[in-house]
């Protein structure tokens, strides 16, 4: 027996990371179908791709630092990171700017600060800023999801598996194809677009068959992929409810108090919930336990903050959508969450003032 | 998480929630199936003296006496302390230091007792009462003398003085009495088996303790995975006319609920104030197991020479329950189950969750032991070398004390001391449950031991430094007021010479404690000569005084003397510090021996108390 435990408790352990981390993949399954099902085989080649190049790096991170390597590639977090990163960016992106993504996410921003436990910053979504900066117009080139209709009206095309790959590892286009014949804006990208451009919310809505019961179709049973992998994820308690509520809590009422103010220049609170990456974010994002706040209330806040910056960036900002920006900023808020929402302790009195 | 909650089955007392806390696999069945047997008499007995809390007891036999059964062989030492009594007769063999049931493995002093086989009861007092109807006339303070003479301590495991807990004064007037029948340690079962086996005793001694404490009620808390242990004490209740005071409350399984703190939170909603105890709140607790030592003491006048131990685990042929001599070898019990199954990963004393690790079996049963842990590979697995914090929290999810474990961790393991307790380090009872839910397999609790006891060694060390420092501060006020007061009669004595007249009487008026004695001219020739002799003594500790001077670190700041003005104040330093060591080599010398006050204790107390 190893003598290097005797302290108690005696018990068996009940977690541990690496099974932790292998629920998050699972949890990502169906979100990543629905995925794949709309926009085609791009979704896994980048997967895959993130992965291989991620846990290259974190190795070869582990040796420059002359730590034990397999412990910690054993720990599938950098899977996670890469998972995570992949299913962020357009399935069309070439696979060197994937791996740019992946060498800042797993040695600037993570290793660099002292590997899992240790980075301030969510890896995988700095990582997605840092390309999303670098490349805007690469990063935001998304393939139209795959609904008959909407092929039809705007004369789109979707890509097969050879033509995915080939696009990703060459960049060379199918025979007689387009850039602008493959890639299409995303609906919270056009959604803005057209509003900028003075329209009214129910005119955007009736002028083209992108627009689907809450968001952009296809993309809205994305969202409930994920939201569904959010479920299992709490009831494995490997999340709890508290940071996924508060960020789609945070969403819904800042949209919902502008939309109450003038539904026709904002959108319906539920079109945020499920455009772009808002499910995802709350459930997978946010969640990251390294870079988000460990109190209760901490958590309610950082949420919170998160959703209502979501909501901030996507209706006044420059970017199409906000998750990562707004999980980055409020991972700079964290200490001072977490020092400020500290648990009464059992045998403290409930409130000073209530004494007083 | 805090608000009150579910109703009973049968409807009657609300019960409360403590934050946290885990579900475990009970393990119960192993040794809960058959009777308390009672344990071999073993051919030896090693009594500890110090199986309390608080100060050691005293030893009151030599090698070679004759002791009988239930005989005091050591008599305890201040307030905070316990008698020891033999548990069998036999003969004194040894009293030298054994190693004894204790985390650290070290020996410690120990009574060795070579039994007789004849177990012949020595004479005991006479009981207080023959009965608890008749306990009301008895005097408080002679009942709670005759716990203390007892050697009645906590049997839940903290083993705090039991007359201690059951004087809280006046002025913590108690409402409440709780007994602790929870026993949310897996595995263990011994509390269970007395609830069975021993309900009538148990509700002598709360009868017993309630007469004491001046309590309206007391409730008996029974997890409800012990149902036959709740029916026992019932149906005890229901042949005396207790029913209006005593109840048995059955609390839902959840560890830690047989924690001081939390079962007290569960059964009255009440608090115990962090750094507090729960008198402050007018709640007295003790174990099932005190109960029934208090009920023997006070209605036999038997003094606690036994108790209930759990052999179990897997790594045992036979888990079951003994009634055991204190003193008895564990590995006699161990033997007695059959002996060793297969593979042992561990034995362990207490429970699987806040037990310690013993490294032989030849330690004694003590009255703190209660259960024997035998736990093979696969009920203990090695939880492998741990990995990086990944801040996911669960540890905050489960901690009873609301604390937040990973803040803790990551600051003990900084030694910021300052950091651990800014984030209420010494409300930590050491349950565990972090530990155990902490994915990334961090010996949590052992960082949290680690901090609490730098802290105090820093605490103590900062008193003594302290104390050292005042010292010399009065101590130089002196030797300037002494300073002052011989050049004012140097000068007087001048004057007078100079005013002609003077007897020759020496320069004795240099010294205060001459002042006042008689200064007749027939004595004047002895006085010079013992002045004389005074002062050669004098110069002689001055001397050494002054190579202490020189080898004092210069970060006492002391200024330096006047070689010269030894006279008065060699001797004054010597009597100040009678070892002749320096502030600094004695605080080292006193530190490691230095007993800890009441207010630690307390403090030590409640940290211990999971089990009590």
């Amino acid at each position: 027996m190893a003598m290097s435990f005797v302290s108690s408790p005696h018990s068996a352990r009940v977690n541990r990371v690496d099974q932790v981390m292998l629920q998050v993949s699972l949890a990502l399954v169906p979100g990543t179908l629905v995925m794949v099902w709309f926009f085609g085989w791009g979704v896994l080649i980048n997967m895959a791709l993130a992965t291989v190049f991620a846990v290259i790096a974190e190795a070869l991170a582990l040796l420059l630092r002359r730590r034990p390597v397999l412990p910690a590639i054993k720990d599938y977090s950098a899977v996670v990171t890469a998972l995570l990163f992949a299913l962020t960016i357009p399935p069309t992106l070439p696979w060197w700017m994937t791996l740019i993504g992946i060498l800042f996410a797993i040695l600037i921003v993570k290793q660099l600060y002292g590997g899992i436990g240790y980075n301030p910053f969510n890896p995988a979504m700095a990582g997605y800023v840092f390309l999303l900066i670098s490349y805007p117009v690469a990063t935001t080139s998304w393939l139209p999801p795959d609904v008959s209709a909407l092929l039809e009206a705007r004369d789109l095309s979707t890509l097969s598996l050879i033509d995915s790959a080939r696009l990703v590892f060459t960049g060379a286009l199918p025979e007689g194809l387009s850039w602008d014949a493959i890639t299409a804006a995303t609906p919270l990208d056009e959604m803005r677009t057209l509003l900028d451009q003075g329209q009214r919310i129910d005119e955007i809505r009736a002028s083209s068959p992108l627009w689907g019961v809450f968001g952009g179709r296809g993309w809205e049973w994305v969202a409930a992929g994920f939201l569904l992998g959010g479920i299992y994820l709490l009831r494995q308690h490997v999340i709890t409810w508290h940071i996924p509520v508060a960020v789609l809590g945070g969403l819904l009422s800042a949209s919902a108090l502008f939309w109450l103010l003038d539904p026709q220049l904002y959108p319906f609170p539920a079109f945020h919930l499920f455009s772009g990456g808002a499910i995802l974010g709350a459930f997978f994002i946010a969640t990251d336990p390294v870079s988000a706040s460990t109190t209760r209330r901490g958590q309610l806040i950082y949420g919170a903050a998160i959703g209502v910056i979501i909501f901030a960036i996507r209706t006044w900002g420059g970017y199409p959508d906000a998750v990562a920006f707004a999980v980055l900023l409020m991972n700079i808020a964290v200490p001072t969450i977490d020092q400020y929402s500290q648990p009464r302790v059992f045998g403290q009195r409930r409130s000073a003032r209530k004494k007083a | 998480m805090s608000g009150l909650r579910s109703l009973l089955g049968n409807g009657q007392r609300k019960l409360w929630q403590f934050h946290g806390g885990v579900h475990l696999p009970d393990e119960k069945t192993l040794s809960n199936r058959g009777p308390v047997v009672d344990a071999p008499q073993p051919p030896q007995l090693v009594l500890p003296l110090q199986q309390h809390i608080g100060a050691p007891a005293r030893c009151r036999v030599a090698v070679g006496d004759q002791v009988l059964k239930g005989q005091l062989i050591a008599e305890p030492q201040g307030y905070i302390s316990a008698p020891i009594h033999a548990s069998r007769s036999g003969t004194v063999v040894a009293i030298e230091p054994r190693p004894i049931p204790h985390p650290s493995g070290l020996s410690a002093p120990c009574v060795v007792i070579e039994t007789d086989g004849e177990d012949r009861w020595g004479e005991l007092p006479a009981p207080l009462a023959a009965s608890t109807a008749e306990i009301d006339a008895c005097e408080v303070a002679e009942v709670r003398e005759r716990i203390r003479a007892s050697g009645i301590v906590g049997m839940g495991g903290a083993s705090f003085p039991s007359s201690v807990k059951l004087n809280p004064g006046q002025d913590q007037p108690i409402d409440t009495l709780v007994i602790n029948g929870a026993e949310c340690e897996p595995y263990i079962t011994c509390d269970d088996l007395l609830m069975r086996e021993c309900a009538a005793d148990i509700l002598d001694g709360v009868r017993i303790m309630l007469h004491l404490i001046k309590a309206k009620q007391a409730l008996i808390g029974v997890e409800d995975n012990k149902p036959e242990a709740a029916t026992a004490l019932r149906r005890a209740i229901d042949a005396t006319e207790l029913g209006a005071r005593v109840e048995v409350v059955v609390v839902p399984t959840l560890y830690p609920s047989g924690g001081e703190k939390q079962l007290i939170r569960i059964l009255t909603g009440r608090e115990v104030p962090s750094h507090g105890i729960p008198a402050q709140i007018g709640v007295v607790c003790q174990n099932v197991g005190t109960a029934a030592a208090v009920a023997d003491a006070v209605l036999r006048g038997q003094p606690l020479i036994e108790r209930l131990v759990t052999v179990t685990g897997r790594g045992v042929v036979e888990p079951r329950n003994y009634r055991v001599p204190i003193g008895t070898p564990a590995e006699s019990l161990i033997a007695a189950s059959g002996g060793y199954s297969g593979d042992l990963a561990k034995l362990v004393a207490g429970g699987p969750m806040m037990g310690f690790r013993l490294e032989t079996d030849a330690v004694p049963i003590t009255k703190a032991t209660n259960c024997l842990l035998a736990l093979t590979p696969a009920e203990s697995p090695d939880p492998g070398a741990p990995l990086p914090c990944i801040r996911c929290g669960r540890c905050a999810e489960v901690c009873p004390a609301n604390l937040l474990p990973q803040q803790l961790y990551w600051h003990a393991r900084a030694k910021e001391l300052d950091k651990v307790q800014d984030y209420n380090l010494f409300d930590c009872i050491e349950c565990g449950c972090c530990a155990h839910v902490c994915p990334s397999h961090i010996p949590l609790v052992q960082y949290y031991r680690f901090a609490k006891t730098e802290s105090w060694a820093r605490e103590q060390e900062k008193r003594a430094a302290d104390h050292a420092r005042e010292r010399h501060a009065a101590r130089e006020a002196r030797l300037e007021r002494q300073e002052r007061e011989r050049k004012a009669k140097l000068r007087k004595k001048k004057e007078a010479v100079a005013a002609g007249g003077g007897a020759p009487k020496g320069d004795k008026s240099g010294k205060d404690d001459t002042a006042g004695k008689t200064d007749k001219a027939d004595k004047a020739d002895k006085q010079a000569a013992i002045e004389a002799a005074r002062r050669r003594a004098a110069e002689k500790k001055s001397t050494v005084e002054q190579t202490q001077q020189t080898a004092r670190p210069v970060t006492q700041r002391v200024p330096e003397h006047a070689p010269g003005n030894a006279s008065g104040s060699a001797s004054d330093h010597a009597a100040d510090n009678p070892t002749g060591n320096t502030p600094v080599q004695n605080r080292a010398a006193a530190a490691p021996v230095d007993e800890p006050d009441g207010a630690l204790l307390e403090r030590r107390e409640t940290a211990a108390a999971g089990q009590e």
